[in-house]
């Protein structure tokens, strides 16, 4: 059953008639063609559709469109952009933090909503934050070194 | 191209002289391409290609347009092992233009020249000495038309970033875009230029970043599940229960109640599509059916047995020497049986494709490894003529040697024919893992033994369905024979599901077997396992690489088990050497090990890129802990138990040691492989590292706290 749902989605208000009960995720990638967001296991065992929702991680997989009326949605999209990128995503390129790059987008924005609750993380901390998410490819310490790099950036007053 | 024909191809190490010996379907093609002679009933257009291999005509790789910047053309795909940087490097060092101009079009089937697929850590030291070659060529084209413009003799001349000079009065100058204007450059020469000496580079053996990660950290990357179409219909299909199940009855009834689902049925080739791909997935589940189940009679405990029951007779890979002297001048005899489950690839992202068919022709753009296969294996599908068939190939969400397989590409091609609409198809994680071509499981057993003096003297080794890449061994031992039983492409029907190559086909299995058995010589033989190793080691380059790590790590000797948590492994991939140390903790209570930290030390001759191959280095280290440690695949006859990532688990970032890397210098010699190598030696370093911490040998991959508990109990 469609409903109008209005939020807030990457710093703009939107309203969309859609099923609210559809999750986050589809509505991102195919209703508004944002597809950074990725689906990688569908039971949110992975990270690679996380979102910021408040300003805390989500993932999109499991949240229905509903539950984000009235709030704050962020996705990949809405971190930064070229020429005006996010500490987190430059320090990303700086330490080649990537490899096939697919689960990327969902480890930038854990490192964000880490980096808000947490501006000065340790590598335990680091690591206690991202365990949830999957890197194949076996990045696995430069994003660390990246977040690490991010959270000097940032505390030096550049975000 | 039939798959068994790519399977075939057996991804040994193509550049391997024993290996070629030994085959009669294999020929060697001028420059060290292989081609493989087609035995079925392919297309003769591909048949050609391939006769051909990599095209001799330069504009086949690269173009530069009127704008100067320089578009690089290659069959190659990227996966993340960061061929679009170093193939990049290579084609903007030899032409002498740089690195920001290069344009990337990779794995497109219109555009780029053929390939055979990427794998095999074959795209820089087989590939790229063509397109370097291409790139020599197009440059000295270059500067003779710059002679003739500027009325200059060549050796009057200079090329710096695209432009040509006047070696005398820098004013004097044309570019390369005006030179060519954008245009096919007609002329060629009759005497090929060398490519460059490395010390003529000036970009390649240097570190350089990755080209691609600005799209990929702001999520403007394209995958294949993010190409989409207004009119695009994304498609969930019926999917049996188990590998072997036949449909009995089918009910779509509910699911064509859900508006906007259109259904398709051809033949047992059921499918659900909606403008959404989540509803689709909705409708899918209404659908009610019936299968037919085949007895399970093999799961994931007696494999082993059923795998030693189905062997064929095995091929002698290597021997010298013979068996039976080497069994009497043996005093200390030591025999090992190893066993390693079914892996799978487990990309992040699953097999995806989305294809439109435009009158006579279709383009399927296709998260795929072998695009030039995909293309041949749609046109057959779908009766259409080669030449209208297009695969594009965005960027793939990992690989390692899944992706060679396209069947998601074939389900979307087809359903587009079917539905007259373009479609996309995009596996579940459980459907990944249920189609997944996983890493065979595999036996090796090895009975070994060593002189009165504490010499080996003899080496039985047979390999059962793991394949025999990575086989042989390369110490001194003067009888000793290799079989091999069965290959990892699942052709001889031992398995119940698709099996495949993963990266590194078959050198997981045999260094952890060869690795592990070489431990167990050396602590009867009385000696370290690093002094054992570089006592016997046949290749100087070996000796190397392990004197390397062993220097990185600060080994000091002390047989084994030491009590330290130290192991070593060595071995050779695709050309490379490489030796690895790790040090591991183990707790006695729960069985957890904790690896602490890998040193890795690779010898692949010329580096293209430094910084990449570090990075596929620890890529490979971080992997590889996940086969040592926990992957396995649990399953009962055609059904797969493991659906996603719960029950089957990756490497995560608490498990992350210290990986320490250290390359070889050896510029002046060919380049090999870099995207497989270091993973070879995870499960041996590990196992070798754990009997050196509590003294009890795992025999078994994955190394799980339930089997590491099992050997603690047994003692």
């Amino acid at each position: 059953m469609n409903q109008t749902i209005k939020f807030k989605l990457n710093n703009k208000p939107i309203s969309i008639a859609v099923d609210g009960e559809r999750m986050l995720l589809w509505v991102l990638r195919t209703d508004l063609g944002l597809t950074g967001t990725k689906y990688g296991c569908g039971e949110g065992l992975c990270g690679a559709c996380t979102v910021l929702v408040n300003k805390k991680t989500v993932r999109s997989c499991q949240i229905a469109v509903k539950d984000v009326a009235g709030k704050e949605v962020i996705t990949i999209e809405g971190l930064g952009k070229k020429g005006n990128l996010h500490p987190i995503q430059h320090a990303f390129i700086k330490h080649d933090a990537l490899q096939c790059g697919f689960c990327t987008p969902g480890m930038i924005l854990t490192a964000s909503d880490l980096l808000l609750k947490n501006p000065q993380p340790d590598v335990e901390e680091i690591k206690e934050a991202m365990e949830d998410n999957l890197c194949r490819c076996g990045a696995h310490n430069r994003i660390v070194r990246a977040i690490q790099t991010a959270a000097d950036e940032m505390k030096g007053g550049k975000k | 191209m039939k798959d068994q024909e790519y399977l075939d191809m057996d991804f040994t190490d193509l550049l391997s002289g024993t290996t070629l010996n030994r085959r009669n379907f294999l020929k060697r093609f001028g420059g060290g391409i292989i081609i493989f002679f087609s035995i079925g009933d392919a297309s003769a257009m591909m048949q050609e290609q391939r006769r051909q291999g990599y095209p001799s005509d330069f504009n086949a790789y690269l173009r530069i347009g009127a704008d100067g910047r320089v578009t690089c053309l290659v069959g190659k795909i990227e996966m993340g092992q960061g061929a679009i940087t170093s193939l990049a490097m290579e084609l903007a060092d030899e032409l002498d233009v740089s690195l920001d101009s290069v344009d990337m079009v990779m794995g497109d089937t219109d555009r780029c020249p053929w390939d055979m697929g990427t794998f095999g850590s074959l795209s820089t030291r087989s590939f790229g000495p063509y397109l370097r070659q291409a790139a020599a060529e197009a440059r000295a084209v270059l500067l003779e038309l710059a002679a003739d413009q500027l009325k200059k003799l060549i050796d009057q001349l200079q090329i710096k970033d695209g432009t040509v000079f006047d070696k005398n009065n820098a004013k004097i100058k044309i570019s390369y875009a005006q030179l060519t204007e954008g245009k096919i450059i007609e002329r060629h020469l009759e005497q090929k230029p060398s490519p460059k000496k490395p010390s003529e580079f000036h970009i390649m053996g240097k570190p350089v970043f990755r080209q691609d990660a600005k799209e990929k950290v702001t999520g403007e990357a394209k995958f294949a599940g993010d190409i989409q179409f207004p009119d695009m219909l994304y498609a969930k299909i019926l999917r049996p229960p188990a590998h072997g199940a036949k449909l009995k009855n089918v009910d779509t009834s509910e699911a064509e109640k859900i508006a906007g689902v259109q259904i398709i049925k051809d033949g047992d080739f059921i499918a659900v599509l909606h403008k959404y791909p989540d509803i689709a997935e909705k409708a899918l589940k209404k659908i009610t059916s019936e299968f037919d189940i085949p007895e399970a009679k093999v799961d994931d405990k007696t494999i082993f047995d059923h795998l030693l029951e189905v062997a064929s007779k095995g091929e002698v890979v290597a021997q010298d020497g013979n068996i039976a002297t080497g069994e009497k001048m043996t005093s200390t005899i030591i025999e090992g049986k190893y066993l390693n489950s079914y892996v799978a690839h487990a990309p992040i992202e699953p097999h995806t494709a989305a294809a439109k068919i435009d009158g006579e022709k279709i383009t399927v753009w296709a998260s795929t490894q072998a695009p030039f296969r995909a293309k041949d294996e749609v046109a057959q599908a779908l009766g259409f003529a080669p030449e209208n068939v297009r695969i594009i190939t965005p960027y793939v969400g990992g690989g390692f040697g899944g992706k060679n397989q396209n069947q998601q590409a074939l389900e979307a091609a087809r359903l587009a024919k079917l539905s007259g609409k373009p479609v996309q198809v995009a596996w579940t994680r459980q459907e990944e893992f249920f189609y997944d071509t996983f890493r065979p499981a595999a036996v090796v057993k090895i009975k070994s033994g060593l002189s009165n003096s504490g010499a080996p003297v003899l080496w039985d080794y047979h390999v059962y369905f793991a394949g025999e890449r990575g086989s042989q061994h390369f110490y001194t031992i003067a009888h000793h024979k290799t079989t091999a039983y069965g290959g990892w492409s699942g052709r001889d029907s031992a398995h119940l599901f698709g099996v495949g190559p993963w990266r590194a086909p078959a050198n997981n299995t045999n260094t952890f077997a060869r690795e592990s058995q070489i431990d167990m010589m050396a602590e009867k033989a009385g000696l370290d396992p690093v002094e054992f190793r570089l006592k016997y080691l046949k290749e100087e380059k070996m000796r190397g690489v392990l004197k390397a790590a062993a220097e990185r790590f600060g080994w000091t000797t002390a047989p084994s088990p030491s009590g330290r948590g130290y192991g070593v492994s060595c071995g050779i991939d695709a050309g490379t050497y490489v030796a690895h140390i790790a040090e591991v903790a183990v707790d006695k209570n729960t069985g957890q090990v904790q690896v602490k930290r890998v040193v890795c030390a690779q010898d692949m001759g010329l580096v293209v890129n430094p910084q990449g191959a570090k990075i596929q280095m620890e890529g490979c280290i971080t992997m590889g802990l996940g086969y040592a440690l926990t992957e396995e695949i649990h399953f009962k006859g055609g059904q797969i138990l493991d659906t996603n990532f719960d029950t089957y688990e990756l490497p995560r970032f608490s498990w992350l040691p210290k990986i320490e890397t250290v390359l070889i210098d050896a510029k002046e010699e060919a380049p090999q492989g870099g995207g497989e190598p270091a993973i070879i030696c995870m499960g041996a370093v590990i196992a070798n590292a754990i009997y050196d911490a509590i003294g009890l040998r795992l025999f078994q991959l994955p190394m799980t706290p339930e089997r590491i508990m099992d050997a603690i109990r047994q003692g």
